[in-house]
């Protein structure tokens, strides 16, 4: 048997729609049996909220009096640089886009407060951001250089876009060397003192979507307190990855490229984030509804953190350099007791992102579509599948030759 | 009566070679946790301690100290969290040196235990929305 995505649009327009998120639809249908389930349940709700660093806002300012075309200028937003090489009024800053002053990592390890991802969460929030631009000049934008005070509520578009996010299962991550490093993975204590993870397993949305049936390009979706859309696959999608037998990739598989109207987010969704000697980022949060339109569908939110498998890596060497191998697998249900076992040793874990705020997030999701107030959109076109052949392939490096350097 | 306080003590160069902590258990019966401890370059010693005793015995024991010539403060520096900020993702767990941080299991929020805090300062830096801030 089968729903259509009609019946359940239908259902959530009466504000008759049963939803239920990727927790409670567990428990919901071990009780009734998967057959009664599938007949009740229309929409399941997912929810991740962790640093998503692939993330940007453009926004489009208005002309200056008189005109001035920032493409190809400079532009800083609270010190931090923007990029400003498309049209004359349009910038973009980038979630971990750092003041030309930071120290970096020159004092290691760099503390990295303030970047993008701070002046994303403070436009949104409505805060005046300080804006310093310069210009070349032309005839037809003969402005040069332009300091002033900027709101979000003054722009014509300011859009929150993101390239990579909503990691389908990603590492987990220890140090094997003896001293600590400093990782976006967080700080990781020497001789496997500590063990990292950062997905909200059975509540994260390609968790509950393996193969993508669901999800796809144009789908609908909650992004950073708004609404907003998968607008491709992400960079790196990946889903040709090893997987368990249920389906759930066991390392970083699938990612969404998504998009959605910045002026209508919630700096609650947006957080600026630092990763001690590593950089500064943005947290995201991403909701992703589930129409339950076939048994097969409902079965695969049914994905626990017992399912979940994750790839231990060394972020010491391994990862760095690009070499194959894990440290060892262990299940989400293992990271989230507070320690796991790895060759006899007792090692405490830690979260990066945030499980309780994915819940709100699933649970926020959950309320707009039983209200009425959110419908679910059929996809465009799907996102590759594990048919595609399409796989991340590292760097091709072919070296320029002596003469051919410019820069260095 | 019993008292327990933290204290911060400084040592100054001619003292370090001293077992000066040392009279302090064997001749006022006082307990005392090592909370941190540094020499700095020009080679003064800083101790973080928390004494717990009789009160006249901490009186003398303090009264000794001074005697020795280490410089005194109270600890007021402290840890606090900037519930605003925090996202509750769980990354100061395991960086606390002393558990003051634990999971909630009902709500899977971070519960910050300020009593168990020794003000390491660790957690301020590893706390990836900056939510940790140190107050003097």
């Amino acid at each position: 048997m089968q729903k259509t995505l009609e019946e359940i649009n239908q259902r959530i327009r009466e504000g008759k729609a049963v939803v239920l998120t990727a927790e409670e639809i567990v428990g919901y249908t071990r009780e009734k049996g998967l057959k009664a389930a599938f007949k009740e349940v229309d929409v399941v709700t997912t929810g991740t909220f962790g640093p998503m660093c692939s993330s940007g806002v453009y926004f489009n300012m208005g002309h200056t009096t008189p005109r001035m075309k920032l493409g190809g200028g400079r532009a800083y937003l609270n010190d931090v640089s923007a990029y400003a090489a498309f049209a004359a009024a349009d910038l973009f800053i980038g979630a971990n886009a750092l003041p030309d002053d930071d120290p970096r990592n020159r004092i290691h390890p760099g503390e990295f407060n303030y970047g993008g991802g701070y002046v994303i969460e403070e436009l949104v929030a409505g805060k005046d951001i300080r804006l310093e631009a310069s210009a070349y000049g032309t005839d037809c934008y003969p402005r040069r250089r332009l300091s002033s005070y900027l709101n979000i509520k003054d722009l014509n578009e300011a859009v929150l876009f993101n390239m990579r996010n909503a990691y389908q299962n990603y590492n987990v991550a220890v140090n094997l060397s003896d001293k600590t490093i400093y990782t976006y993975m967080g700080v990781l204590k020497p001789n496997m003192g500590n063990i990292n993870y950062c997905t909200a397993g059975m509540l994260s949305p390609l968790l509950n979507d393996p193969y993508y049936r669901t999800i796809g390009i144009g789908s609908r979706i909650f992004l950073g307190g708004g609404v907003g859309y998968v607008a491709w696959q992400g960079t790196q999608h990946n889903p040709g990855v090893a997987r368990t037998e249920g389906g759930v990739p066991k390392g970083g598989a699938g990612t969404l490229a998504v998009i959605g109207d910045l002026k209508q987010m919630d700096a609650r969704y947006l957080v600026g984030t630092s990763m001690l000697g590593y950089g500064v980022t943005l947290s995201v949060g991403i909701g992703v509804p589930i129409p339950i339109l076939s048994e097969e569908i409902l079965q695969s939110t049914l994905v626990t953190d017992d399912d979940i498998v994750g790839t231990v890596i060394d972020y010491s060497s391994a990862y760095p350099n690009l070499r194959p191998g894990a440290v060892a697998e262990v299940t989400y249900a293992q990271l989230r007791s507070g320690s796991v076992d790895i060759n006899g040793k007792n090692i405490p874990t830690a979260s990066l992102c945030s499980y309780s705020r994915a819940r709100e997030i699933a649970v926020k999701l959950k309320t707009w579509v039983e209200q009425g107030k959110f419908e679910i959109t059929s996809p465009v076109a799907p996102l590759p599948g594990i048919d595609s052949g399409l796989k991340v392939r590292p760097f091709n490096e072919r070296p320029l030759g002596d003469t051919n350097h410019h820069i260095l | 009566m019993k008292t327990s306080k933290r204290i911060v003590l400084r040592f100054p160069q001619r003292l370090v070679d001293r077992p000066i902590v040392y009279h302090l258990i064997r001749d006022f019966d006082l307990a005392f946790n090592i909370l941190k401890a540094s020499i700095t370059p020009d080679k003064e010693g800083l101790m973080v301690l928390e004494i717990t005793g009789e009160r006249e015995a901490y009186d003398k024991g303090i009264a000794y100290l001074n005697e020795a010539g280490v410089k005194i403060d109270s600890l007021n520096r402290e840890v606090t969290r900037n519930e605003n900020r925090c996202t509750h993702c769980g990354a100061c767990v395991t960086m606390c040196p002393v558990d003051a941080f634990s999971i909630d299991e009902d709500n899977r929020e971070i519960n910050f235990d300020a009593k168990k805090c020794i003000v390491c300062g660790i957690c301020i830096q590893a706390c990836p929305p900056r939510a940790m801030e140190l107050h003097f």
